[in-house]
């Protein structure tokens, strides 16, 4: 095997958001995923790639998946990994964020993954850290590793995304998620609609080519993929629509609604799931549904995102 | 970065006569075809992995099976090299436990390459033993490691580059010694 120089494959030094992505970085991550799936499957889930490397799990916010689906990441990359818990660290006593992130890096971390409910928090944290930061959803600003698994999961089930009519349904306001896969699928050139109560559809996205409906009967109509989202009662600060009963009479994913889509449509959801609120139990455990594997995708999504950001050439960081 | 052609060392026919004396050496060396599996290192070493196992079916009339190997994750340079490498599949739909591998590579340096391939192997699954497959070796090892079957023994400078091309992907059958040309 000869090798040659090339320029760099994936040149950030962090990963904040979607927006700061090209089309042909976002190409480059799914890529390396795909290679990655194989990893997973192996009897010895492991490879030395990042062997030595020191990566925080910093994480103000709850999390099951995201958390879990990094640390594994992490580990199948032979790197060595810290969860912190704000329950049980000196956040509790006063300690400002920016302190606790100097306390941790000093220990000599190669990557910090930070989620947390304030937006722009992981970008704030880059301006003064050595580490690479990869942000694991702040606020309802960004989540991006979860638009890419999500990209991920979409093209390993459809050939040509820029072919696809994507619905995105429900809280689009309060969701870090919806906003980084409308960027994402926006750049690759799929069609995105977003359904929703009009209070929670933001009128910032008016900008980007995509559509809005509020009626969900007819929107879903010819819709490639459906992607279910939370209501994220915990952000809300006043009541955005009527009741959680009327919610689900007009924005439920239904056997009867589904059918309307295209016959091969598939559904997504980011978890965590509210069975019977957004979407009906039965559907959710379809075969048309892609939620576990968009679990399982997501390892693979993290380890690409680990290696490029960590396993390339240590750069310089100057002001 | 430029670079000039030197030399031509080897053309389809002397590629293919090394090809078949190899093929007799692995044949005549391994009693049991039954355990011998071959697997390639990306790029070329599964072309010619799979021309071999092709010439010892012809010879012998038994299947080999051909793997794919990416060693990128296991690579010890990661932080000397300027470029990252797209990290592929590795491929290899059969266990190599208890099994005589075949390890194909194009064209042997360091070893550093060899050594990543081996500890790659040793993840998926206990073989019996490795065997090395090389086209070329151009010397400068800087690892214990050398080749059970060598196609050609080419001693270069450090500066040189030995480009092997497999018409399977280059569209000639070929080696070619070339520099890089300085820009002053």
């Amino acid at each position: 095997m000869t090798f040659r120089r090339t320029p760099l494959l994936f040149d950030h030094q962090h990963l904040l958001g979607i927006e700061a992505l090209t089309k042909k970085d976002i190409g480059t991550i799914l890529d390396t995923a795909e290679s990655f799936t194989e990893i997973s499957k192996r009897e010895v889930k492991k490879v030395p790639t990042l062997r030595g490397k020191t990566i925080i799990n910093l994480f103000f916010e709850p999390s099951t998946r995201t958390r879990s689906s990094f640390e594994m990441a992490a580990k199948r990359l032979s790197a060595d990994i810290i969860n912190f818990n704000r329950q049980f660290s000196s956040v509790v006593k006063g300690e400002s964020l920016k302190d606790t992130v100097l306390n941790l890096e000093a220990m000599q971390s190669d990557a910090i993954i930070i989620r947390h409910a304030c937006p722009g928090v992981p970008h704030y944290i880059s301006t003064f850290c050595r580490s690479h930061i990869i942000n694991a959803g702040d606020g309802a600003h960004e989540h991006p590793t979860q638009a890419l698994l999500d990209a991920f999961t979409i093209r390993q089930q459809k050939k040509n995304m820029a072919d696809l009519k994507i619905l995105i349904v429900g809280d689009i306001l309060h969701s870090r998620v919806a906003r980084s896969n409308i960027l994402l699928l926006n750049k690759m050139g799929a069609e995105v609609v977003c359904v929703g109560p009009p209070a929670l559809l933001p009128e910032e996205f008016t900008r980007l080519d995509i559509a809005f409906d509020h009626d969900l009967d007819r929107a879903i109509r010819g819709a490639d993929v459906v992607m279910m989202l939370r209501i994220q009662s915990e952000r809300q600060q006043k009541n955005m629509f009527p009741s959680l009963r009327e919610y689900r009479n007009i924005y439920s994913l239904t056997q009867k609604r589904f059918r309307r889509a295209k016959r091969n449509a598939i559904i997504m959801h980011p978890g965590p799931l509210n069975r019977g609120v957004e979407i009906s139990a039965d559907l959710a455990d379809s075969t048309k549904s892609v939620i576990l594997r968009q679990v399982e995708n997501g390892v693979a999504v993290r380890m690409a995102v680990l290696y490029l950001l960590l396993g390339g050439k240590e750069r310089e960081i100057t002001d | 970065m430029e670079e000039k052609i030197k030399a031509k060392v080897m053309d389809a026919r002397r590629i293919k006569r090394a090809l078949h004396r190899m093929v007799t050496e692995i044949v005549e060396r391994n009693r049991d075809l039954n355990s011998l599996v071959i697997v390639g290192i990306r790029t070329r070493g599964i072309y010619l992995g799979k021309r071999v196992s092709q010439m010892i079916t012809e010879m012998e009339d038994i299947k080999i099976p051909v793997g794919v190997l990416d060693i990128t994750l296991y690579r010890d340079d990661f932080s000397e090299l300027e470029a990252q490498h797209m990290v592929k599949k590795t491929e290899i739909d059969f266990s190599v436990g208890e099994k005589d591998v075949l390890l194909f590579d194009d064209v042997l340096f360091t070893g550093r390459t060899i050594r990543a391939a081996m500890d790659s192997l040793f993840d998926l699954g206990r073989p019996k033993s490795i065997q090395l497959f090389i086209l070329i070796d151009r010397g400068h090892r800087e690892l214990p490691i050398r080749a059970d079957y060598v196609g050609k023994f080419l001693p270069t400078s450090k500066r040189e580059i030995v480009q092997v091309h497999l018409k399977e992907i280059d569209e000639t059958d070929e080696v070619l010694i070339t520099e890089p040309i300085d820009d002053l």
